[in-house]
């Protein structure tokens, strides 16, 4: 029983999920003929300042997003209850509206002649330059995936028992230490798989940095969709590219779980 | 009570949705159009897949003629329309497998490759009868010299829009996309054949040049002008010059008779040193399932009061001489959309499809400008 309904899971996931990754790998090592080469991954090379540009973005969102989101869903988590839902539904909101939407908005709120700096203008200050920056480029990651933070932390640190904080706080702890001692260790598997819910869109994204980025603020994703969309038509140079990301994912992925790990093992209250 | 606002709210999302969808566009006037061979398909359930460029077909926006719309129900066919904002996407669709079109609009340029490698399909012009409304000059082009494979649809020149209040020079031309006064207020083209055709331009060299050595001079001046540039965009030159967020950028003529329309501070420049004319042409991919319904769906594309209402719509030349005849003298005589024949034989150059090792060396080329820092 338990096999036939679990039947169309896995069905699907040899159809979109193996299947691809099997075309992924094949695509990046032949060439356009389909004889084998390495010519495409040696090739990746090439675009190390891009795949660091990229690692560097996506990690410092990923820390912004954990040190806005962190306290925000510490806070919602000690609400009373009734107002929790309202605050979860505030926050989830803006999600409901399309991403690229959103990205869009920045332009017209960053721009030279955009809604900040013609406000700027307006105390005789500016304009400045916001758009087609870097500092653009964090903000719309940070802006478009701190919800994906703010949930897993929520839902761990709300399921965190009230009574084993107010224990530490009857045997003396100040308030601050049973955040520290108590709340962080607890959700240390929020924090993970927040950091990767983040950290993996943001390192792949190319629609923000395109939108938001300028001339040269091109990330590894746009190149990567270069080369399948048009404009320098290279689906096996791409299928390298993304073969390479994919590795460098799942290295950090590996990193981070390894924290885990560790940090679970020192757990006294787990 | 909570349940009475609930269906009062629905019922205020509902009318105010029915509000948004009331605006009307214009009909399209069928007198002149002999419906007769549009019934065929009528009650049969055909679809059409059509892609055609982004903002490139009268589309019943601000009450004009809504064509795709007209054509369903002249002739009861569904249009699945799709839009792409460039040839390369539209040929890395094609090439994909993925796209099932029976109407694609391709450059010049393009026409020839995917005709070179088998995919687009031959047109029976006896089944389109209006081709006889294309002047005959937009007929047996390079990129099609025996007519077999593509029908004019639009046609135009790549220049320079402006903004005329921060640009006070008299006279320029493509190095003003060079020139460091205006850094970081630059656009520029986001694909490759047309951004190394105004490197190629400045340089002296063919817009269809295929040696290394030219190709790399050009990516050589590219790569020069970055730094100066703001953004490399595609369509969004329509919000960044409207809204002022960049001072010039260069772009086809036609849309930006539309932008000057709506924006007074803009202006448009034909570089006297030269420039790119395209045409755009509809062809059938061998693919198509419905290849009847094209050409019928090409047909309709040719009726002259089409063409007219597309005409307005996207600002583009008309190659169709009936459409033509019908426009008014301000389009006509705008000075962008129909230059003088001195200038568009003497000064401006087609592109017509690279052999396939130098378009590879412009697609390297183009990823590492792009890429590098």
């Amino acid at each position: 029983m338990k096999k036939l309904t679990s039947a169309p899971y896995l069905l699907w996931m040899i159809i979109f999920v193996l299947v691809p990754l099997f075309m992924v790998a094949y695509f990046a090592f032949t060439d356009s003929g389909g004889a084998f080469t390495l010519a495409n991954i040696i090739k990746t090379k090439e675009y190390a300042p891009i795949f660091i540009k990229s690692i560097t973005f996506a990690a410092i969102s990923t820390v912004i997003c954990l040190l806005l989101a962190y306290p925000l869903s510490y806070i919602l988590s000690s609400m009373k209850l009734s107002v929790q839902g309202t605050m979860l539904l505030i926050i989830m909101l803006p999600m409901w509206m399309n991403f690229l939407l959103r990205t869009y908005a920045w332009q017209a709120l960053l721009g030279n002649n955009g809604i900040i700096n013609n406000l700027l203008g307006l105390i005789g200050i500016g304009p400045f330059k916001l758009l087609n920056t870097q500092g653009a480029v964090i903000l719309g990651m940070v802006y478009d995936y701190i919800p994906f933070m703010i949930l897993p932390l929520y839902t761990v640190m709300a399921k965190i028992d009230k009574s084993i904080t107010e224990a530490a706080e009857d045997l003396g702890c100040s308030k601050l230490q049973s955040v520290i001692k108590i709340t962080v260790p607890l959700s240390i598997p929020g924090i993970i798989s927040g950091i990767t819910m983040v950290f993996v869109p943001a390192i792949s994204t190319f629609i923000i940095s395109k939108m938001l980025g300028g001339s040269s603020n091109l990330l590894i994703g746009d190149l990567i969709e270069m080369q399948f969309l048009g404009n320098a038509y290279n689906p096996n140079l791409g299928a390298g590219i993304a073969l390479v990301l994919m590795i460098i994912i799942l290295i950090v992925m590996a990193i981070i779980n390894l924290i885990d790990k560790s940090d679970s093992d020192d757990k006294v209250l787990m | 009570m909570k349940k009475i606002i609930g269906v009062l709210c629905t019922a205020l999302i509902l009318t105010s949705l029915a509000g948004c969808a009331g605006t009307e566009s214009a009909v399209l006037d069928t007198t002149a159009i002999d419906t007769e061979i549009y019934s065929s398909f009528d009650g049969q359930g055909v679809e059409l897949n059509v892609a055609n460029w982004g903002e490139y077909i009268s589309d019943g926006s601000e009450g004009r003629v809504d064509v795709i719309d007209e054509f369903e129900k002249l002739t009861g066919i569904k249009v699945n329309y799709t839009t792409y904002a460039t040839n390369e996407e539209l040929y890395a669709k094609m090439r994909a497998g993925a796209a099932d079109y029976d109407i694609i609009v391709p450059s010049d340029y393009m026409v020839s490759k995917l005709y070179n490698e088998g995919m687009l399909a031959d047109i029976d012009f006896s089944k389109i009868p209006n081709y006889a409304n294309i002047d005959e000059k937009y007929k047996n082009l390079a990129f099609d010299p025996e007519n077999r494979y593509s029908v004019p649809y639009f046609w135009g020149i790549v220049g320079l829009i402006y903004d005329k209040n921060k640009i006070t020079e008299p006279d320029f031309g493509w190095e003003i996309l060079w020139d460091e006064k205006y850094a970081d207020n630059l656009l520029m083209f986001d694909n490759p054949r047309d951004a190394f055709a105004i490197a190629e331009n400045l340089l002296g060299l063919s817009l269809n040049s295929s040696d290394e050595a030219s190709l790399k001079a050009a990516a050589d001046k590219l790569r020069e002008q970055k730094p100066l540039v703001q953004a490399y965009v595609m369509d969004e030159v329509f919000d960044k010059m409207a809204a002022s967020e960049a001072l010039v950028a260069p772009y086809y003529a036609g849309d930006a008779v539309t932008l000057m329309e709506e924006n007074d501070h803009l202006g448009f420049v034909v570089p006297e040193s030269g420039t790119n004319m395209f045409v755009d042409s509809v062809c059938i991919p061998k693919t198509s399932k419905n290849t009847d319904a094209a050409h019928l769906f090409i047909n309709f594309l040719l009726e002259p009061q089409v063409g007219v209402a597309n005409t307005y719509a996207v600002g583009y030349s008309t190659p169709n001489k009936k459409t033509f005849e019908l426009l008014d003298d301000e389009m006509k005589n705008n000075g962008i959309s129909y230059l003088d024949n001195d200038y568009l034989t003497n000064h401006t150059e087609a592109f017509s499809a690279l052999p396939e090792e130098a378009d590879k060396l412009m697609s390297e080329l183009w990823t590492s400008i792009r890429s590098g820092e």
